[in-house]
Parts: C-alpha cells; structure tokens; sequence
C-alpha cells in the first residue's frame, strides 16, 4: 500500500493556534505519511511543528467562507486547532489526516520507518527477557537465608514457546518446579485466554512469591481441573510447609459468581486447600474510561468556579480509582510482606486490573523495580496493554508513590509522562502491538527501535530521572487517605493549564543534586545504567 | 495551679486518630502548669501547651457491648492536633479531663504563657528582639515620608483611633481638621491611612473602615481625605475604592435602587437586623458616591469624578469560622472516601474563601502595577479582610515581603499595628466565641499557595509559616497578644514578654527555601493564576501531627540539606587545600603530605556531619513526627481484609511493628 494514495491535499497554508500562552504559528501545513508538520518558511526561526498522525484521537472539521478550521483531539489530551485557507484545502487535509490516523495495520506505523541516528535496531531488545528475571530469581533463592526446599523451587518453562498455551504469554514463563509442561498446557485449557498461573514476583525477604493468572473457567457445571489445583498446591508447598494463600480477586463476590453463566467464576475453596479468595473490586474498561473522559472534561474548563470543580473531581470517581489501585495492592504486598503468604491475583481475563495490581505491589515491596532500570524491566514483564486508561492509572499510581516518597524512586514524573505519550503514539516499537505473538509476527524487535534504548540515551536522563533519588531498601507503604492523594496536574492539566513557572526550579534542583553527586562523599550506586 | 488536681498519671495510651489497627502508645501523662506532656514508652515526648487546646471533649466508648460516657479526653488543638487519651481510672480520667478544661481557658492576659516563658535572656537582649521590627524603618524604606506623604501625630496620643498605631502617615495636603472630620465619620475612627507605598509607581495602598450610617448623607472632610489620596499619586487622576465584602448580600437592596431611579431610601429597621443595617448603610452611602461617580448622582459628582468603586467578595468572620469548621469536621473523619472528602471540601467552601481573599489581593497589585492607581480598601471595621488583602497585595508588589524579614515586617505592619485583634480572633483569653475566626490562617494560606505556584519566589519555606502559625495561638511571645497596640502598650508586653521574631532568626536556616531566587526580574512582582486547579487542600498545615498520612517529607528540606552539605564540603575542600598549603611550607616532602591528607579526611568534621544528615532531615516543627521514608503499612488504611488476614492467623500478627527507619 502507498501512503500517497491516503493524501488528498500534500500543502496548505495554515495557522496552528496554541493555547493562551503561545502565539499562533503560521506556515505551510504538510501531510506525510506518518506526519503533519508546519513549516512556517525560511525567513522565521527553524520553529517547525510536528505531529505524529497515530496520536490523532479525533477530527472535527468547520468551514466557512473560503477558509476552514480542523480541530484535532489528540491521545496525548493535546487539543490543537488549525486554520485553514481554502475550502477545498480544508476538507482534503481533514481526510487525509482521517485515513492515515486510523490506520490498523502496524507494520505500515511509523516505528518501522523511524530510524534515528546514534541508534541500532536490535539494541535494548534483550534487555529484559523473562530469562533475565528467572536468573534474579534464581540468585536471591540460592542466596536466601530460608531454609533449604525453597532453593530449587522455580523453574523457568518453555512450554509456550510456539503461543500455543497462552498467545498473550511470553514464550518462556517461570513456574513452580514440581509441576510438569504437560500439566501446564492442561491447566491453561482451565484458564481464560490460556492465561495459568505463573509467577510475577518472588519476594525473596521472605519467600513468599506473587502470581497472576486469568479466571478459571469454572462455568455452570464448578467444573475443576486437577492440573490447576495441583499448580497452586505446589506454589504453597515449596514455599513454606503449611504456607498460606490468598486469591484477590479484582471483582466483586457478586460478579465473580456472575461470570460462571458466562463460562468462567472463581477458584472452589474446597478444590484449593490453604488458598482463600478475597474480593477486591476494581473498575476496568467501559467506568474506567468514562471517568477518565469526565476528568479531562472538567479539567479543560479554567472557567469554572472552585465549587463546580471540586464537584467535578468528585464526580469523575478517578482519584477514588487510585485510592482502589493503591489499596489493593498494598494488601497484595502486605500478604506477602507481613503474613508471609503467596499471592494470586486475578480478574476475568486477568489482563488489565490484574496487572495494576501486580505492578504496584512490585513498587512496593521491591527496591529494584525503583530503579530505572528495573521500573522498565517491570512495564516490560507485566504490562500487555498499554493504550488503555488502565496503564494511565497505573502511571498515576506510580505518580503518587513518587510523591508520598521523593526520594525512594529513581525516575521522575518526566518518565511517567513520557511513558504515557509514547504509550498512545511513538516512533519507538515497544508498545506496538498487545501480545508477544503479535510482536513475534511482526519482527518488531528486529524492525523497529526499543523505547528503552531511545529513553536510555543520556541527553534524556535529566528529564527522566529524579534528582533526590537514594536507594531505599524498604518496602514503601502509602498512605491511601483522600488528604494523601492528589491530582497529577502535571498530566492532565499539563495543555489546558499553563505550567507553573517551575521548570527552573527544577532545574536548580538538578543543580544541587548533581553538585552533591559530584562533591558528595559516596556516589550512589547505580544499578540502572543498562549496559548493552 | 490551683486547678492540677493530679500531675502525673502512668500507664495511659495515646490513641492515633487515623490508625485503624487501634495502634496505640502506651505511656505517662504529666500535667504542668504549662503544659500537657505525654513521655510514651520509646521516651519519645509530646508536648501540648494548654494555649493550644482549642477543646476538650469526653468520649462515648463502646466496650463489650455497652455504652458508657467516660471522661477520656479527646483534645483538639488550635494547630490541627488533634489527641486521644485513654486513662485507665476513672477518677485520673475526670481529674484532668476538669483540668484541662480550666487550663485551656484564661479569664486574663496575665496568666498566658508568655508572661511566665523566660528563656534565659536579660534585659537589653529582651528589648532588642523587640527592637528588630521597627516600623519607622519600614516606611523610610517605602520611601515615605516624601513630597506628597507625611507622618501624622494625630493619633499620638491614641485620640482619634483607638485601635490604630501611634504613628500614621497620611497625604501631606490632609490637615489635622480633615483627618479628625474623616475619623469621625468612619467606624471606630478609622480613617484612610497608608498601608504600602509603591515606590516606583507613586501610587499607594489605604485602608479603613466602612462610613458610619446616622450621619448626614456626606462628610466633606472625608471626601477630602479622599481626594488628597488621590491627588497624592501624580501618576494618575484616578483611585479605587475597594469594598472587600460581598456584593450579594446588598442585591436585593441595590435592585431597589436601580428601580426607583438610584434615589436613596430609607430601610425600615424591621426588615433588616442590626449588621445588616449597619453594612446596608455603609453601601448607601458608597452607592450614593458611586452614583456621583458615574454622573447620575444627585449632588457635587464633581468631587467624586476620579474614584472608581470595587466590589470583591469576600465573606465575614462568622462564615469563614463555620468554614473552616465544616473542613475539620471533613478531614477529622477516620476512614474518609475519596467522595466525601471531595463533597466536605466543596461545602466547607474554604478553597472558595481562599480564592476570594487571593483574588481581592490580585486586583489591588494589578490596580498598582498595571493602572498606576492608588487604592482605598475597607471592610466594615478594617482589621480583618483588609487586612488580608493589604498584606497579600504588598506582598505581590514587593519582593521585600517575601524574605523571612520582610515577612515579619509585613505582619507586624499590616496586623500587628493596624490592629487586627489577635487576641479575639484567636481566643486567648475565655471570651466571646463569635470573635473567634480563622482570618490569620487564611492569609497565611493564601501565602503557601503562593509558595506553591512560585516556588522560586519566597526566601522562607512551609516550615515557616507553619511555625508562625503555631505561634498566634501559642501566646509563648507577646508579638501576638493583646488587641491593638494601645492595649498592648497597656499591658507592657515588651517589658514583661519577649518577642517571636529574634527566636525565629536564630533558626533561621531551618526556614530557607533552598530553591529561593532573590535576583530574578521575572518574581519582582507576583502575578498569580487563581484558576481553581491551582487551589490544594494544605496537608501540612490541617494534618501536620498526623504521621501516617502521607506525604510526611518534605522535599525543600531535603534539598536544603543537601545543599548545606554542598557548602560544607565546599568549605571542608578548601581547609583542606589551605592545610596542605601549610604543610607544604613547611616540608617539601611529598609523602608526608600525602600521609596528612588520608590521616585528616576520616577525621574532618563535615563528612561527619554529612554521613548523619540523613539522619536530620527532620522538618523543624519540634515534635512533629519525621522518619525517613519507609512507612508502616499497620499506620495505613487499606482495607478491611487486612483484618481478615490476621482472623485466619491470629498468632502471626503483633499489634506493634514499630515504624521502619532507614538506617544510613
């Protein structure tokens, strides 16, 4: 297919409006094939303005007279009007940018195109590999001063090698020893989306481990599958001898019940002895993305008064969705870390809450996972879906952590922003695509850029990273009060609201930071720097 | 002390308001004249000075079933700690629940703490504390008295205005008959004087009260005063009147007005109460002006022609006290969702208050900056909003207010001496409780949100303000006692107390904004957004003693330290070069210099001091729980499961983790 088809209209001029705070921007407006860009013409500053087409969100079109407007509403929350000369002009360029923006196939996106200089394909790819973590694994349990059994527990399978277990899977998943390949494809037939229990994160303070997995499908008939049943019993037996479990279920008692007319439900006490299920609801999907339209809407009016807006956050419901996230997983982490017990969680599809919750527990028990490097080890492992409010609220979460603890993680809010931009539209190939054997089919790993190696470029690092970092070995237990959680403006106010004129504080923060780096009687030892 | 019936009682638990494991610490509880103090088993102290004890209220308990009223007190401090004692006798219990409830109250100044606080200084020291705020000093630096302002002796003697400083300064062309004609028509005497003159625009900021209702419709020694403000800024014909109530309480009243073709009417008392009369009044005659004003008036609008008049809205001391009020009530609430919070700060509508005094405070600098306009604020007795709006507009215009100094000088000018009634409004003493409101507190709000959105602007950091805060209501200094400076000279607070400001410099690095720009051309006037995002609830001033609700660091301390630490290497680096430089003088022997240099490092005092600092970022509010990050998930409310977990193990869970400190 040829892009050129797609583009009506190359040239028109145009004027882009801003926002309140910077001028209009006048030039030739250019459609490419990934791009629309603004020339404003040789005699002006090389002020040239770029928008990759992906993250078009939606387009209105006005016309009148003999010029029109296109308002565009990007997926990074950007709302940018052009105005156009000439009807036709106009009417092209909206189609155009049309066609393009909805383009489903993802070998024609621009991260197969994208070739910057100072990077190698295939560079970062390897960084993070389930082998990789299995070999962590492998050391804290050789290493762990818990008694012996414990030592050979986990072993890293490749039963999944061609996605015929799980396509949503990687090609190799760590599992409980004791239980057999063949057992493992029998207990994903029991699973949802083939999605069986494995491991996501082994707390080696006190060898506990947490997994994750989808609903078992239990159905009408409480069918039972003894592979499954057998799989969890092992997880709790070469833990600890008579080591407890706990199932978060991420829906409510009354909807797990429900999803058995549907083919699925939740694990029969009886069939898991020392497993117990708690119920811990967590909106998803369709509420998650409305409160999420109703939070953008009221943070795009600077109008409005304080009642209507305080109203407004109310209403959306999202901060309570943090508060949700947050609380779930510090029970997750509390299971682990306080009672010494494994952890299982799981949703329907165990694709989207499961993994908030997952994620989060990590950040809080793990030091590791706070490190640069590890926090994008972490994305990599757990996170499959990342254009969805779910990975916004997870990068809130985050947010609040960074904030309850300035100095526990080692990136800033500049990471989080950066990945919740490139997780929507990106010249980078780690977000394309929402399984590992989409992204096999693809060859995105061979075709395109790693996100990791564009990010882990050191002009980058002073955006990305936090200044006051010091590696904190503790677990990091947030406080979950309303009084505790706030807004992340720097997000979702960050095109409506002018920014605070604090980027030269930052700056000067970065400025003494760095000076006691330098200066400082010990450098922090870095365990980030990726080394290729 | 005639009302300490027990002095110390052992073996009582103090209950955290937010913990929802019912964690509790067990320890003594001693009873001083002074204060309260709790010493738990870690010996960790808890200090509460009686003065701060806002209330004191028995709780309801529900043991095994029944419900029985016992005495244990619940103390609500005037600085947002709120504390919980449980007392195992009952006696013990009503002992001092009967005690703290005497002590929280004095009947007169001569029982407050600061007559009795002595920290060990004589005399002249005492005396020079008192004397590092001179006003004098601060309107010479304004640049008045000049060509068109003076200093007046009208009110040397307290004459004219009870309730004013001894010293006014006031437009040079406004004689003494003017002034007193002026103070007689204003309530309480309280004239337009100048609050803040802009030196390089030549214009100024007034204040006084509301004109009196009962005169004739017109003063013209006022209309007088009035036009020699103005006259005074030969920048501009023109000057506003800022009214700093709002305007919805006079509407129906206004609609009238405009029915009958602006003619003033008398109100039947019957309709309106008492304050109503008094304000509606007060606009009858600011109406009349501002139809003079506008060239409908009925007479003389050739006097008027150069006032503009101004409405901003903001609301009385009984709303704001109710407000804020309305906000404990909301915050205080154990286990609050997310909902509730946000619906109890939407009906407190203290955000909305906030608002209101900051964006009064936004039109008066811009009248300055942008018009070059002079303006006249009031309220109705002038000590309140004006206040707020005079101090917060100067500290936009000048970035003199924003050091630790000058911020002391602004409270003293603007609060102190013009008489905002500390006393009254803070309830020092066991008076009237209509007289209490939180006016201060808002003001010092309005600044941290400052603070927020220019986090370059301010010299001083949170700390600051908390601990000013801390003391309006501490009565430890005399700064704050008393109504108005003629009582205070009354009650001879610089001999007998001593004053805040000297114990804050000497502290003064606690409260140093690390990341503070004092040359920066962009912060020389403040010019805030006020869009209703940029307005927080204030977690560290409404939960400052409330550790386990997140954020507890602050992040400028950490960077304060790191850059003091910067500075001590620094210094550490360059007494070492000088070191060597001696010692190389001394012997050219290479070796031994190099000898000196590893025997002197381990010993150099400033490593020392930088391998503990982790240690010491402790936020400088004295008792105020701070550990470093690591945090107790027992102290936080995740869910009701984690009750479940330990119903299934009893046995694995203890009660007490004890708080993770991170060791350096």
């Amino acid at each position: 297919m040829e892009f050129s088809e797609l583009i009506r209209t190359g040239q028109a001029q145009a004027e882009l409006l801003r926002g309140p705070e910077m001028p209009p921007l006048r030039g030739t407006l250019c459609v490419t094939g990934h791009h629309l860009l603004l020339s404003p013409g040789p005699q002006a500053t090389p002020d040239l303005w770029l928008l990759l087409l992906r993250s078009v969100d939606s387009i209105e079109k006005r016309v009148a007279g003999d010029a029109g407007t296109i308002t565009l509403r990007c997926k990074d929350l950007r709302v940018l009007q052009l105005d156009i000369e000439g009807v036709e002009a106009t009417l092209d360029i909206a189609r155009s940018i049309e066609a393009l923006s909805s383009l489903e196939s993802v070998i024609t996106s621009f991260p197969f195109f994208y070739r910057p200089k100072g990077l190698r394909l295939g560079e970062a790819w390897h960084f993070h590999p389930p082998e990789r973590y299995y070999k962590r694994i492998a050391r804290e349990t050789w290493s762990s001063p818990l008694p012996v059994p414990q030592t050979r527990a986990w072993r890293l399978s490749e039963a999944n090698e061609d996605f015929s277990l799980c396509p949503s899977y990687p090609r190799a998943v760590i599992v409980p020893r004791a239980v057999d390949d063949d057992a493992l494809a029998r207990s994903a037939r029991f699973r949802q989306g083939g999605r069986f229990p494995v491991l996501s994160y082994y707390h080696a303070p006190r060898g506990t481990v947490l997994l994750r997995s989808s609903q078992p499908l239990t159905g009408r008939q409480k069918l039972r599958c003894a592979e499954d049943e057998e799989l969890l019993r092992a997880v709790l037996a070469e833990a600890r001898p008579g080591a407890r479990g706990f199932i978060v279920d991420t829906r409510s008692a009354q909807a797990a019940k429900q999803a058995r007319m549907t083919g699925g439900g939740t694990e029969a006490k009886a069939a898991y002895p020392g497993w117990k299920r708690l119920h811990r609801p967590l909106e998803r999907g369709r509420p998650l993305q409305e409160s999420f339209v109703r939070l953008m809407e009221a943070c795009g009016d600077p109008e409005q008064s304080m009642d209507r807006w305080l109203s407004r956050l109310d209403g959306c419901r999202w901060l309570s969705h943090v508060k949700e996230a947050l609380s779930t997983a510090c029970l997750a982490a509390q299971g682990m870390e306080w009672e010494g017990a494994c952890i299982l969680v799981h949703g329907a599809e165990g694709t989207d809450s499961t993994l908030l919750v997952t994620s989060l527990a990590q950040l809080i028990l793990d030091p590791l996972s706070r490190t640069m490097a590890g926090f994008q080890e972490l994305i990599e492992r757990e996170w499959i879906q990342h254009e969805a409010p779910i990975f916004l609220l997870f990068l809130d979460c985050v947010w609040q952590l960074g904030r309850q603890f300035p100095l526990s993680l080692e990136f800033g809010e500049g990471m989080l922003l950066a990945l919740f931009d490139h997780s929507y539209a990106s010249p980078f190939g780690t977000f394309l695509c929402n399984s590992e054997k989409e992204r096999c089919l693809c060859e995105v790993r061979t075709r395109t850029h790693s996100l990791w190696s564009g990010l882990n470029q050191p002009k980058e690092q002073r955006k990305l990273r936090n200044p006051l970092y010091v590696p904190n070995p503790l677990a990091i237990w947030p406080s979950v009060e309303p009084q505790s959680l706030r807004l992340w403006q720097g997000l979702f106010l960050r095109w409506t609201h002018p920014p605070e004129p604090s980027e030269v504080a930052w700056e000067k923060v970065w400025q003494i930071a760095t000076d006691q780096k330098t200066e400082g009687s010990q450098p922090t030892d870095s365990a980030s720097e990726p080394q290729p | 002390m005639e009302h300490i019936r027990t002095t110390k009682v052992e073996q009582v638990k103090l209950l955290d308001r937010f913990s929802t494991s019912n964690k509790s610490l067990t320890g003594t509880l001693y009873l001083t004249a002074t204060h309260l103090l709790f010493i738990d088993s870690h010996q960790k102290e808890t200090w509460i000075l009686h003065h701060h004890i806002a209330l004191v209220e028995k709780l309801a308990l529900t043991t095994s079933g029944c419900q029985c009223i016992r005495s244990d007190p619940v103390i609500q401090c005037k600085n947002f700690r709120t504390v919980h004692f449980i007392v195992p006798r009952e006696r013990d219990c009503h002992d001092i629940y009967n005690s703290l409830l005497q002590l929280s109250k004095q009947a007169k100044y001569e029982d407050l703490y600061a007559f009795s606080y002595n920290p060990k200084q004589n005399d002249s020291e005492r005396l020079r504390g008192w004397q590092l705020v001179a006003l004098a000093e601060e309107y010479k630096r304004m640049g008045v008295p000049n060509s068109n302002w003076q200093l007046s002796d009208a009110n040397r003697d307290y004459k004219i205005c009870e309730t004013y400083p001894r010293e006014l300064y006031v437009p040079r062309i406004a004689s003494k008959p003017i002034i007193v004609g002026s103070s007689k028509f204003r309530s309480k005497g309280r004239f337009p004087v100048l609050s803040y003159y802009h030196q390089n625009k030549e214009a100024a900021i007034c204040r006084c009260s509301q004109p009196l209702s009962g005169f004739s419709a017109r003063c013209l020694e006022d209309e007088h005063l009035l036009q020699a403000i103005s006259k005074a800024n030969p920048a501009n014909r023109y000057m506003y009147v800022m009214d700093t109530r709002p305007r919805h309480r006079m509407q129906s009243w206004w609609a009238t007005q405009k029915d009958i073709g602006r003619i003033i009417v008398r109100i039947s008392s019957k309709i309106w109460n008492d304050e109503k009369i008094r304000e509606s009044d007060g606009k009858k005659r600011l109406n009349a002006m501002a139809n003079r004003a506008a060239g409908k008036g009925y007479e003389n609008e050739d006097n008027y022609s150069n006032i503009r008049f101004q409405f901003v809205g903001i609301e009385n001391i009984h709303v704001m006290r109710s407000s804020l009020q309305k906000l404990l009530e909301v915050n205080g609430t154990k286990g609050l969702s997310v909902s509730d919070f946000y619906s109890g700060l939407e009906n407190a509508g203290w955000l909305r208050h906030i608002k209101a005094v900051m964006d009064a405070a936004i039109f008066l600098a811009k009248a300055i900056m942008v018009e070059n306009a002079s303006v006249l604020v009031h309220c109705s007795d002038g000590w309140d909003r004006t206040s707020q709006v005079c101090s917060l507009g100067s500290l936009l215009l000048d970035p003199y207010y924003r050091t630790i100094r000058g911020f002391m000088v602004l409270i003293e000018k603007d609060w102190i001496s013009f008489g905002h009634k500390y006393s009254e409004r803070c309830g020092h003493l066991d008076g009237d409780p209509k007289e209490v409101s939180p006016v201060f507190t808002q003001f010092l709000e309005c600044v941290w949100h400052l603070t927020e959105q220019f986090p370059q602007g301010f010299e001083f950091n949170e700390a600051f303000l908390l601990q000013i805060h801390e003391h309006i209501h501490s009565c430890q200094f005399g700064n704050f006692i008393g109504n108005c400076q003629k009582e205070r000279e009354e009650l001879k607070l610089k001999e007998k107390t001593y004053s805040l400001w000297p114990f804050l410099l000497d502290d003064q690095e606690k409260y140093f904004n690390p990341l503070y720009s004092s040359t920066s051309q962009k912060l020389a006037a403040l010019e805030p957004n006020t869009v209703s995002f940029n307005f927080k609830f204030w977690r560290n001033m409404y939960h400052q003693f409330d550790g386990t609700l997140h954020p507890r660091q602050s992040v400028f301390n950490i960077i304060m330290n790191m850059n003091e630490q910067n500075k001590q290497l620094q210094k550490d680096v360059k007494d070492l070069e000088s070191q060597i430089k001696q010692h190389k003088n001394k012997q050219t022997d290479g070796v031994l210099t190099k000898e000196l240099l590893n025997s002197v490092r381990p010993e150099s005092p400033a490593l020392k001091t930088s391998l503990c600092l982790k240690e010491q970022t402790l936020l400088p509010v004295n008792d105020a729980l701070r550990t470093i990050e690591g945090s107790n998930p027992a102290d936080n409310r995740y869910s009701e499961y984690a009750d479940e977990f330990s119903k299934a193990e009893p046995a694995v869970v203890s009660s007490e983790y004890g708080v993770a400190r991170m060791t350096c």
